[in-house]
């Protein structure tokens, strides 16, 4: 098992070096130079500004340094923002999406779960008929139409009411998480949703529910405690790959939601070509997501000994 | 042991499902066409590949072309309408009595005359939205001659107009301004200028407007023809990248699984740290990086960067089919009778593999419209005059309040052309699943 485990982590450690060799040439392939004419008016001031960011060291002496400070963990300093640290812009912002991310998570998996079981319960029938057109709605209609949509609804329902229910956009208190977090885990819903229901399906079909129910337990009991906790399971094992799709959806909803998250963070440093906070970023949700993977593979190996056996449990 | 003809009489038929299973397995595409779902996202497919090809030429607007006087408008018809001047010196007219009156209103121009008011050195003229509570609204001017024409932003709504007369009562409202709600006609007019600016042919002082069936954006541009334009982009790249990095991860899959050994296990690794990257942010990465000259659409740097990130998936499929197959019996018997290795490929690897394939080739293809959505929403997919769905969208979002048909028209669009693929997807995977079955028993 600390075989695995091991392997697991080095594996991860390699893949977060490739994502960071990858963000750092890619950005060096931008063209052009981030210093405008308005920020380095003479050759001079370029020649210091160049100096200050280290820009003037050739590349592989950069990289170095480079891969130097993000083993220290230090990502270095914004080129929009003066003096702002990236890892400051992180430490500030990255609550924030977490925050969203793991509400989403949670919204997402309870309706998934208890959506896919009403689906198969009524296998056929008019709920599982709804269950499934919304299913289908939902991953086709892309999050920024949603959000911008809910938005819109937000707004009318206040205008109706006559009094601010919920907030449109920001950052605060509770109220501002539930719509934003409904919206981004919308799409993940419907997708374990779909899964909960054909893993349900396959459990009512099997032959410990049937002899639940020629031992005459009720209905409610068979579901609750043999249908819903095994169909349950291959649900779990796919909430990890969820998360990334929930960490990366999140840049859209904090851009049109106004939340000070790190995904808009991201974002707008692109539009401003802001180079060290582009690839701060990226690569510090690349280590992330890795490390979610290596977390959870981890888990399921502790759990599941079978994995373990595959070797790679990949 | 002895039988009885009655023994034989008992033994049920076998049961139709069993008899079907015996029968070769139909063609793939019987199969689909028998699944109505299949068909309606087939049709559904087939028209907008269509009308983002045809569509241009079926309907010819030209999508930057901005009609200036029909700024997010709704629907309209093809319409005649008179051309004006577009700075008329209107001498006003003489009101005797009573009060304020208007003398023409349409959104082109309001033309407001009143009665002049002895010792008053000039008038201020407001306006405000009816609806608006009581108060004067916006200050338009302040004029000498009593009569005014206001051609400031005028939708087809009722203004209330307040004119008060200035240096013979108190600032504000007095019991001397004049007051009046007028309701505005839309107009069937269009300045001179613009009609020049838009080559428009001039037929006894009028002109044809053509017709705007989902009506226009907030620069003034047709919907439709930006919605097929935006179809182009959108089927240009859902195409394209799949077909591009399903076809280089089945060569790459099939390079690693027919080869083997240490290059096998090499180009995998590889394979695996690309599925490590972050999807989204490396495509983001990879368009800055790759960077765009003006009078470039960006939809190249797209491409490029979602076939170098998406290729790994078809790789790891091809692979595993390759590696099942050699271990097979029938691939080695075949081996064994002298066959050659392009005589396995073609009978044996591509008939497999193929079906596996095109299906996920209809589950990118919804994958990457999406994906090309979402960029051009945030900025970092198609350059702006190059429409796309998502930038649509992205402009339509900021008078979603006011107009919302600039967001729902293309957000209906991307979402019937993701759902008829995703549907087409889950049909062809399920009539997979019948020859399959059918196939192994």
């Amino acid at each position: 098992m600390i075989a695995y485990i091991l392997k697991r982590l080095a594996y991860g450690a390699i893949t977060i070096w490739f994502i960071a060799t990858a963000t750092f040439f890619s950005m060096h392939a931008v063209p052009g130079d981030p210093f405008n004419e308005a920020k380095a008016a003479s050759p001079q001031l370029r020649q210091n500004l160049m100096a200050r960011y280290g820009l003037d060291k050739p590349v592989t002496e950069q990289y170095l340094i480079y891969l130097r400070n993000m083993l220290r963990g230090d990502f270095g300093i914004s080129f929009t923002q003066e003096n702002r640290q990236v890892n400051d812009i992180i430490r500030e912002h990255f609550p924030v999406s977490a925050i969203l991310g793991v509400a989403a998570l949670l919204i997402a998996a309870t309706g998934g779960i208890i959506g896919g079981a009403v689906a198969a319960h009524w296998h056929n029938r008019s709920p599982d008929r709804a269950m499934m057109i919304a299913v289908v709605l939902a991953i086709s209609v892309p999050s920024f139409v949603i959000a911008a949509l809910a938005q819109m609804a937000i707004v009318r329902a206040n205008d109706w009411l006559g009094f601010p229910l919920l907030p449109v956009a920001g950052w605060g208190g509770i109220s501002h998480v539930w719509v934003p977090a409904l919206v981004l885990g919308l799409g993940t819903m419907a997708y374990l949703a779909r899964l909960m229901r054909s893993s349900m399906l396959a459990v009512m079909q099997s032959d410990y529910v049937l002899t639940a129910r020629a031992k005459g337990l009720s209905d409610w009991q068979i579901f609750r405690k043999h249908q819903l906790r095994n169909a349950m399971l291959p649900v779990v094992t796919e909430l990890g790959p969820t998360i990334a799709a929930i960490t990366t959806g999140g840049f859209v909803v904090e851009l049109i939601f106004a939340i000070p998250g790190l995904g808009r963070y991201f974002v707008q440093a692109i539009q401003q070509l802001d180079y060290t906070v582009i690839m701060g970023t990226t690569v510090f949700y690349g280590a992330f997501l890795v490390l979610m993977v290596v977390l959870i593979d981890i888990a399921y190996g502790l759990i599941d000994p079978r994995i373990r056996l595959h070797g790679d449990g990949r | 042991m002895q039988f009885h003809a009655d023994d034989f009489k008992a033994l049920p038929a076998a049961p139709v499902e069993q008899m079907e299973a015996l029968a070769p397995a139909p063609p793939l595409w019987r199969v689909l066409l028998a699944d109505v779902r299949a068909v309606v996202a087939l049709v559904v497919v087939a028209l907008l590949v269509f009308s983002a090809f045809a569509g241009p030429f079926l309907w010819p607007q030209d999508p930057a072309r901005q009609w200036l006087s029909q700024v997010s408008s709704g629907p309209t018809t093809a319409r005649i309408v008179a051309v004006v001047e577009d700075n008329p010196q209107w001498q006003g007219a003489l009101v005797q009595a009573g009060q304020l009156m208007s003398v023409s209103a349409t959104t082109t121009s309001v033309k407001l005359a009143w009665p002049a008011v002895a010792g008053a050195a000039g008038y201020r003229v407001y306006r405000a939205e009816a609806g608006e509570g009581a108060g004067l609204g916006v200050p338009l001017a302040q004029i000498e001659h009593p009569w005014y024409d206001d051609r400031l932003q005028l939708r087809e709504r009722a203004y209330r107009y307040t004119v008060v007369p200035v240096g013979v009562a108190p600032e504000g409202e007095n019991e001397l301004s004049r007051r009046a709600t007028i309701t505005l006609t839309p107009a069937l007019t269009i300045g001179r200028f613009e009609a020049q600016l838009l080559d428009l042919p001039v037929h006894n002082g009028e002109v044809v407007l053509p017709a705007h069936p989902l009506g226009t954006d907030s620069l003034g541009r047709d919907m439709l023809s930006r919605v097929i334009h935006g179809a182009r982009t959108s089927m240009l790249v859902g195409l394209t990248a799949p077909l591009l990095f399903i076809t280089l991860g089945a060569f790459y899959g099939a390079a690693a699984g027919l080869i083997g050994g240490w290059v096998d296990n090499t180009l995998m690794r590889i394979a695996d740290f690309v599925v490590a990257l972050p999807f989204l942010l490396f495509m983001i990465l990879f368009r800055v990086a790759m960077g765009i000259e003006s009078g470039e659409s960006g939809l190249f740097p797209m491409v490029l960067a979602m076939v170098l990130l998406s290729w790994p998936g078809a790789a790891r499929l091809v692979r595993g089919q390759v590696l099942q197959l050699r271990g097979s019996a029938f691939v080695l018997s075949a081996r064994m009778a002298g066959a050659s290795n392009l005589y396995l490929i073609r009978r044996h690897l591509l008939p497999n593999v193929l079906p596996l394939l095109l299906v996920s080739l209809s589950f990118a293809i919804p994958q990457a419209i999406f994906t090309e959505a979402l960029l051009s929403f945030i900025g970092m997919g198609v350059v702006p005059p190059t429409p796309s769905w998502g930038s649509l969208c992205n402009e339509g979002i900021r008078s979603m309040l006011t107009h919302p048909h600039e967001l729902i028209v293309p957000a209906v669009a991307i979402s019937i052309a993701v759902l008829a693929f995703n549907v087409l997807g889950d049909a062809l995977s399920d009539a997979m699943d019948v020859q399959i079955r059918r196939g192994a028993q």
